[in-house]
């Protein structure tokens, strides 16, 4: 496989087109925007969180492929997780993208279909837009984030 | 120089023989022979430019203006010629008329500056076009911000060009100044600016042309358009970054007050009063970008020797033939489609984001740019985030048109646009 077709994986290109936990998410507890002001990417991430966990998420907005089905990706994992448990998938998902190390793929599941995206550092941006704006969102933070 | 229209043979010919005097264009990435696309953005150096760099750096190096000894005149003379040979290339009656400034940034800025404290007044006006890039629209917002005065905007039409029957009655008595821009960065259409000119010269306003994306790719004469402002940088015509020129009619330059104070701008200096130099060194303070203007110089040169006309011929037929074999393609839209329009091709595919279209193309050695190409107001009117752009400089061939045919449909079938999966 070349590395276009290492970061444009099938499974990133069908949540690209077909993105899960799409749209608002009513009684919302949390929400943050984030915004790459490089290529315009802007997604909002939703949140309803009871007793320490992610009951319910979803988010919205417009972006390229990465972006979108990295959002579209996080949201699947990360319901029903305890807020320990996002952020340590936060902390590995960061390590993937960012970090130069070995990769377990099978321990990764299916966050390892964005292993190829270290090879792009343009689009390292894309990939974290929306974890960056979930861990926002759970802190509370009012500023929209950004990856610049 | 000959500025004769040459056969479409002997124009490629000469393009050949242009791209030997660009060393970047025989570099590889990711193993494959570079097709620089992205001239709108910066545009490479021919060794002549990098020569006289070289040549100020090695045998010149020394202040100008200052010193009494055999250098520092060596560099004058050749900082002064640079002046003299921008004045010939702009048509400007004479030397003073020439600012050197950073770019085309801060060319604007100046101007801005300038009007906002002789002309500029609360409830005046300053009227902008829809197609303005970035720095023809913010340095104005600081100025309307600081003064009372307000913004107004020439809309445009969904090709892209100015709304001109909306222009007469956008002027009035509280217009202060028209800025508009030669060619548009991102749609590639050419205003009619001359035309612009003479009816808000009717009503007594002056107008500031933003020449970025002209110069490089047409004969531009100040004189015959009549403007009182010309801005442009010397990176986008193949020249050194960092340096730029304003051309203003002196009677503007000798009315204004000094854009920055500093050395070289001054006559007299004591504490109480400062007596400024004449024009144009009261719009120099500081130690000049001396390398640079010998750099554009140079640049320029190489670009009357090409012959503008000539440049401006092979443009045409890369834009008419790439704007041809886009429209093949599936699922592409062409953002853009003025009458006249210089090379440059904004265009957007269905179903992908242009910022996954330029990382596929970068894999094929591509470089075009991706993104809102500082005009979000142009990206808003046409409904998207962003848009790819193609933009030609006098190297550019047809071949490298069909290579980005090519990897266009590879994006397309990695996407699967158009059932072409």
């Amino acid at each position: 496989m070349d590395e276009l077709q290492e970061l444009y994986q099938q499974i990133v290109l069908e949540h690209y087109r077909n993105p899960r936990n799409y749209g608002e998410l009513p009684e919302a507890t949390h929400r943050a925007e984030g915004y790459n002001p490089l290529c315009g990417d802007r997604l909002e991430v939703m949140l309803r969180v009871r007793e320490g966990a992610i009951e319910e998420i979803r988010f919205r907005g417009s972006g390229c492929a990465i972006s979108q089905a990295s959002a579209s990706v996080m949201t699947t994992l990360v319901r029903g997780k305890s807020l320990a448990e996002a952020e340590e998938l936060f902390e590995r998902f960061h390590e993937l993208v960012t970090g130069t190390g070995a990769v377990d793929l099978e321990q990764l599941g299916i966050l390892a279909a964005f292993a190829g995206v270290r090879e792009f550092p343009a689009r390292v941006k894309c990939a974290t837009l929306a974890w960056h704006t979930l861990r926002a969102a759970l802190q509370q933070r009012q500023e929209p984030v950004t990856t610049e | 120089m000959s500025t004769a229209v040459h056969s479409a043979q002997e124009l490629r010919e000469l393009v050949w023989q242009w791209r030997q005097d660009f060393p970047l264009l025989q570099r590889t990435v990711y193993g494959k022979p570079i097709v620089y696309l992205d001239n709108a953005a910066t545009t490479q150096k021919p060794t002549a430019v990098v020569a006289a760099l070289q040549h100020y750096y090695t045998e010149c190096t020394s202040n100008v203006h200052r010193g009494v000894y055999y250098l520092s005149e060596q560099a004058t003379q050749l900082y002064e010629e640079a002046r003299r040979t921008v004045q010939r290339f702009l048509g400007a009656a004479e030397a003073a008329e020439i600012v050197f400034v950073r770019g085309t940034t801060e060319a604007i800025n100046l101007v801005a500056h300038c009007l906002g404290r002789t002309r500029i007044r609360p409830g005046s006006e300053i009227l902008l076009t829809h197609m303005e890039h970035h720095s023809n629209i913010v340095p104005w917002q600081l100025v309307a911000e600081q003064t009372g005065a307000r913004l107004r905007v020439l809309p445009i039409t969904p090709d892209g060009e100015l709304m001109l029957e909306a222009y007469p009655e956008l002027l009035t008595e509280r217009t202060a100044v028209v800025a508009v821009v030669h060619v548009s960065n991102s749609l590639g259409t050419i205003n009619p600016v001359a035309e612009l000119i003479q009816t808000a010269h009717e009503r007594g306003i002056p107008v500031l042309v933003d020449g970025a994306q002209a110069v490089a790719h047409m004969p531009v004469d100040v004189q015959q358009l009549d403007c009182d402002f010309y801005a442009f940088s010397g990176h986008k015509i193949y020249g050194p970054t960092g340096i730029g020129v304003l051309y203003a009619k002196r009677r503007w330059l000798e009315e204004f007050p000094p854009y920055q104070g500093g050395g070289d701008m001054i006559r007299h200096v004591t504490f109480e009063r400062t007596l400024y130099n004449d024009v144009p060194y009261k719009f120099e303070a500081g130690t000049p970008n001396i390398a640079g203007a010998i750099g554009l110089k140079a640049a320029l040169e190489y670009v009357q020797q090409c012959g503008l006309e000539r440049i401006a011929a092979h443009e045409h037929e890369l834009l008419r033939y790439a704007t041809e074999r886009l429209q093949e393609l599936p699922g592409v839209r062409l953002i853009g489609t003025a009458q006249r329009k210089a090379a440059i091709i904004s265009f957007v595919i269905e179903g992908v984001h242009p910022h996954d279209v330029g990382t596929v193309l970068d894999r094929e050695g591509i470089a075009i740019r991706v993104g809102h190409h500082c005009t979000q107001p142009v990206m808003e009117f046409f409904g998207v985030p962003a848009t790819s752009r193609v933009s030609f400089g006098l190297y550019n061939t047809l071949e490298e048109v069909d290579r980005l045919v090519e990897a266009l449909w590879k994006v397309i079938r990695l996407f699967g646009v158009g059932g072409n999966g």
